[in-house]
């Protein structure tokens, strides 16, 4: 693998992008098995499906929202 | 079955089809409306899609039915430009596109589903997005085998998620079937197109333009990039709003999905494929920006019509 293919990927304002298969646990130390070919773990800590972002960081930033 | 006229282009044409008579540039009247115009243009690239069982399947590549597609793909580009700019700012796509949805004002059909539609206004939106959910994500699949190893390889992993990473019963365009049945509709594929509005044709013949033209693949994939990442949170209001009118539970199981499914395809197409692609091939930013835009237009479009018909905008 080379260095410009990384498997995390931090998106400004948003979630971290997994490439590929992982296991991640939450805070509580729950482990979530990735199902997707990429999958987003939420970053902002509101999402509904946690550890998976649902997009409401966007609520956050205030943009548009529907 | 071929979907009823609306004009007499698409009356001519629909009665050569079926009949499997050839068509000349003397037979096939000019269209007499936008509605005329896309009911052919619908039809003529369903062609390469599933076809019509009372349509020869060798029509596809009819030289006669290409270049009438081609002479109502113009006209349809042209109203595309009258009705999109592209953009100018500077900065990575993605970016940009962000900031466009940011300053998007159209109204929002599912907010109106979340707290007001009634049942009956849920099952026309149902009925008319049936047209694209029944072969969601086909279009995008014509641009793969024109791109390079990076957007080409994170196009992929989205379009397998979309086609449920193998499993039939994962599909997204099955899960919208069974939300459909669920509902006591047709799932029958292009059921519905009769009762479409032009808004829905040019939404659904916008894609097929950007998938099956490789000069448009940049256009094809900005255009994914803002569906995806304006799924999400209409896709959980639209949830909301079937439990809230008691839909049964495979209706909204499609709308849940998409909350997380697009939540990551949204990320996957502005940075893996958008920015990539434009980084790789400079000269495709303008045909993404212009896809973008596009998809937010026609998804506004749709949005005005029938919320000013339910005098709810
Ligand atoms: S990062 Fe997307 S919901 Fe938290």
């Amino acid at each position: 693998m080379s260095v410009d293919e990384p498997d995390v990927i931090m998106c400004p304002d948003g979630p971290m992008l997994l490439r590929g298969h992982h296991r991640v646990a939450d805070e509580s130390g729950e482990v979530f098995e990735t199902e997707r070919p990429f999958s987003a773990v939420c970053r902002c800590g509101k999402s509904a499906t946690r550890p998976w972002c649902d997009g409401s960081h966007k609520l956050l930033r205030r943009t548009k929202t529907t | 079955m071929l979907p009823a006229a609306r004009g007499r282009l698409s009356e001519e044409l629909f009665a050569a089809l079926a009949a499997n008579d050839a068509v000349s540039e003397r037979s096939i009247p000019r269209p007499d409306s936008p509605d005329d115009e896309q009911i052919a243009l619908w039809a003529l690239y369903e062609l390469h899609y599933r076809g019509f069982d009372e349509v020869d399947a060798d029509r596809e590549w009819d030289p006669d039915l290409l270049r009438l597609r081609r002479d109502l793909e113009r006209s349809f580009e042209e109203r595309l430009r009258t009705w999109v700019s592209i953009p100018e700012a500077a900065g990575p796509v993605s970016e940009v596109i962000e900031k466009l949805i940011a300053v998007d004002d159209a109204p929002s059909i599912a907010r109106f589903v979340q707290r007001r539609a009634t049942g009956d206004q849920v099952r026309t939106v149902l009925q008319h997005r049936s047209i694209y959910h029944l072969k969601e994500s086909d279009p995008v699949s014509w641009i793969v085998p024109r791109l390079e190893a990076g957007p080409k390889a994170a196009l992929a992993g989205l379009q397998f998620d979309e086609y449920g990473s193998g499993q039939p019963s994962r599909l997204h365009h099955r899960l919208f079937a069974d939300g459909l049945r669920a509902a006591e509709l047709d799932d029958t594929y292009g059921r519905y197109i009769d009762e479409a509005p032009v808004e829905i044709l040019e939404l659904n013949n916008a894609m097929s333009l950007f998938g099956l033209h490789r000069r448009w693949r940049g256009a094809g994939l900005g255009h994914l990039a803002v569906f995806e990442a304006t799924s999400s949170l209409p896709s959980r209001q639209m949830a909301q709003g079937l439990r809230r009118l008691g839909f049964p539970e495979p209706v909204a199981h499609y709308y849940d999905e998409h909350v997380e499914a697009d939540a990551v395809h949204e990320q996957l197409a502005l940075r893996l494929i958008c920015d990539v692609l434009v980084e790789e091939e400079p000269d495709q930013r303008d045909s993404v920006l212009f896809g973008a835009a596009t998809c937010l237009e026609l998804e506004a479009r749709y949005a005005r019509k029938i919320l000013r018909q339910w005098d709810a905008a």
